[in-house]
């Protein structure tokens, strides 16, 4: 038990160091981009977040080990700056631009640890095993995410977003440090290769071909019978009246 | 009878006599309806007989002695606008000729539209349900319009004939059953009577052996899963086996099977199981478990976890859904389909929604290499409730 402890606690220093020192490298080489990020951060975080990304109690988490991933996720999707103060954050036309958001994740990967952003060949579908990546998505996403990626509702007004506007970084992203609700799978347990195989599924249903009519969210039988059932009545009760109706004052 | 008689009556030698003039004086009273031109109730009438012609007429009394007066008409045969009334016509004409022509069409289409490919079947599908659909439309669409624009709207009440057979008949009835009885010897013959009745038993009771077809009995099958002691959990997709060192990030969930079973759907639909990972301090632990005792209710078993990683079985404890939405914030797990809510921390107790008993905890550990295995069957039947579940 003992020995079973210190490899574990070995493994995951293992771990954090070579996080951070992936992470760090780049971030030192460029301490302008750092420099970039804090003013960014400053005019557009740190209301909520704390001037040194330290956390407000009861307002905003701390930042602070958070990593690159997290804050380049947050922020492409547009999620942060926060809109509103409600049960969960939208998607909407981001903030700040590409780069700006990389000079603001760089300064938070600046401060120390948690996954950097995945590099274009980390979220490269090409080779991707579509048929494996299913599986996966199926056992671990299609839960909340519903099977096509089309989301789904969580409790108290929390929700699976719909996967149609990800990008694959986002996605590799979303994995890896698990925003809001949504779970973490870091890279041992999904290992890179089998996120990528995620990724090619989530784009690859997305082209599946629309047999076109009134899509209704293509989420399935729920919304179909309920249009279907709702409709029905409608005509069956408008054709009800119509057929009892008296017809005006003719055969007085 | 003549035009003058009080409407309805029956002749005196009616058989059912008794119960006429009751029926006919029974309190009954009609609304006015749009057909009762003189403000008072159209007098009872009974079909089959000749109208009411004295209390129809204008001209009273001009019968006596003079011709006989013009029948008058209970229902108008004609419209009271007949341009409008041609009209409506075309229109009903229009509904019936579509009605035909895509009546035709369904016929055409039957016999063009092949079914030799999905594509073909789908396209006759369409076809012939569509137009067989128009052609009923319009035929309701054409009689409505006929009944609603043309036909009086005239509310009439037909009294209806007691329906009591007479004492004659009721005797000349029994007297044809009990003739007929005894001529067939059924009574007589009781040896006949019997092994007819015997032959008819087989098949009355052939119905309850049809329920052997509904298949075996699943006897203890629900009691028990494949897991047990030292079978590892894969993760199912990859099929690798997963250490307590790489399912370190806390906020992980994920789904595993036991070793070997992974590609046994039999087996899968009761052995599915999540693990989570928690950050330190945020399981709230209840009593070690006793060898076969029960688990201790809402709270987790602090001996059955691995360095703050929890199993639960996947399969919802109400009607047998994979419970797998899981909240990391505030370590819900959701049920899809009946929005049962599992509270992960706390022994997955149920804190929302239809379910009744938490989702069951499968003790784990770590083998020599390292890698999470069970370290114990479930102590309890996982999934939805069921008859003999003890």
């Amino acid at each position: 038990m003992v020995a079973f402890v210190l490899v574990l606690i070995g493994m995951g220093y293992a771990v954090i160091t070579s996080g951070s020192a992936s992470a760090t490298s780049p971030a030192t080489a460029n301490s302008a981009l750092i420099a970039q990020g804090r003013n960014l951060f400053v005019e557009d975080c740190a209301s909520c977040h704390g001037l040194f990304a330290q956390g407000v109690s009861g307002q905003a988490p701390g930042l602070i080990g958070v990593g690159a991933a997290a804050v380049d996720f947050q922020v492409s999707t547009g999620r942060m700056p926060l809109a509103e103060d409600s049960a969960q954050a939208d998607r909407k036309p981001p903030h700040l631009s590409p780069a700006q958001t990389r000079a603001v994740a760089a300064y938070i990967q600046s401060l120390g640890g948690g996954p950097p952003i995945p590099s274009a060949a980390q979220v490269s579908t090409s080779g991707a095993t579509v048929g494996l990546g299913q599986q996966l998505f199926v056992a671990n996403c299609a839960a909340c995410h519903n099977f096509v990626g089309a989301g789904g509702a969580l409790t108290n007004g929390k929700y699976a977003p719909a996967l149609t506007q990800s990008t694959p970084t986002q996605i590799y992203e979303a994995m890896l440090t698990g925003p809001e609700a949504m779970p973490v799978f870091n890279d041992l347990t999904i290992t890179p290769q089998e996120k990528r195989d995620i990724i090619a599924y989530v784009t690859t249903v997305r082209a599946e071909p629309n047999p076109g009519g009134f899509s209704l969210g293509r989420v399935g039988p729920v919304t179909e019978g309920l249009v279907a059932f709702l409709g029905l009545l409608l005509f069956m009760v408008l054709a009800a009246l119509w057929i009892t109706a008296k017809h005006g004052k003719a055969h007085e | 009878m003549s035009d003058t008689n009080s409407p309805g009556l029956p002749g005196a030698g009616d058989p059912g006599d008794t119960s006429w003039p009751e029926y006919l004086t029974s309190g009954e009273s009609h609304g006015t309806g749009a057909g009762e031109t003189e403000g008072r109730a159209i007098p009872h009438r009974v079909i089959g007989t000749p109208p009411p012609g004295a209390s129809r007429t204008m001209l009273a009394g001009q019968g006596d002695g003079g011709a006989e007066p013009p029948a008058v008409r209970e229902l108008p045969a004609d419209s009271d606008n007949p341009a409008q009334a041609r009209k409506v016509e075309k229109v009903i004409a229009a509904c019936f000729v579509l009605a035909m022509l895509a009546g035709f069409g369904f016929l055409v289409a039957y016999s063009i539209i092949g079914v030799g490919s999905l594509t073909a079947v789908l396209h006759s599908n369409l076809a012939l349900g569509g137009l067989l659909s128009i052609v009923f439309l319009l035929l309701g669409i054409g009689a409505t319009l006929w009944v609603r624009h043309l036909m009086p709207d005239v509310e009439r009440t037909e009294q209806r004939h007691p329906m009591a057979s007479t004492p004659a008949e009721k005797a000349a009835f029994k007297e044809t059953f009990t003739e007929g009885a005894e001529a067939s010897q059924f009574v007589k013959r009781p040896i006949i009577r019997r092994t007819l009745i015997g032959a008819t038993i087989p098949l009355a009771i052939a119905p309850l052996f049809l329920l052997r077809d509904l298949g075996p009995l699943p006897g203890t099958t629900l009691d028990t899963t494949v897991w047990r002691k030292g079978l590892r959990l894969i993760v199912y997709g990859t099929g690798r086996p997963i250490t307590a060192a790489e399912f370190n990030s806390p906020g992980s969930i994920i789904s595993v099977g036991p070793e070997g079973y992974l590609d046994d759907d039999d087996a899968m639909a009761k052995a599915a199981v999540t693990i989570i990972k928690f950050r330190p301090g945020e399981l709230v632990f209840g009593p070690r478990s006793r060898p076969g005792g029960p688990s201790a209710p809402n709270l987790v078993v602090p001996n059955w976890t691995v360095d703050n990683i929890v199993a639960y079985s996947k399969i919802c404890t109400h009607l047998g859904c994979p419970a797998a939405l899981y909240e990391q914030t505030t370590h819900h797990i959701l049920c899809p389909c009946h929005q049962s809510t599992f509270d992960a921390t706390k022994g997955a107790q149920v804190i929302f929604g239809p379910a009744t008993r938490p989702l069951p905890q499968l003790p784990i550990g770590v083998d020599a290499q390292g890698y999470l295995i069970a370290t114990g069957p479930f102590n309890e039947p996982v999934g939805p409730s069921f008859w003999e579940r003890s």
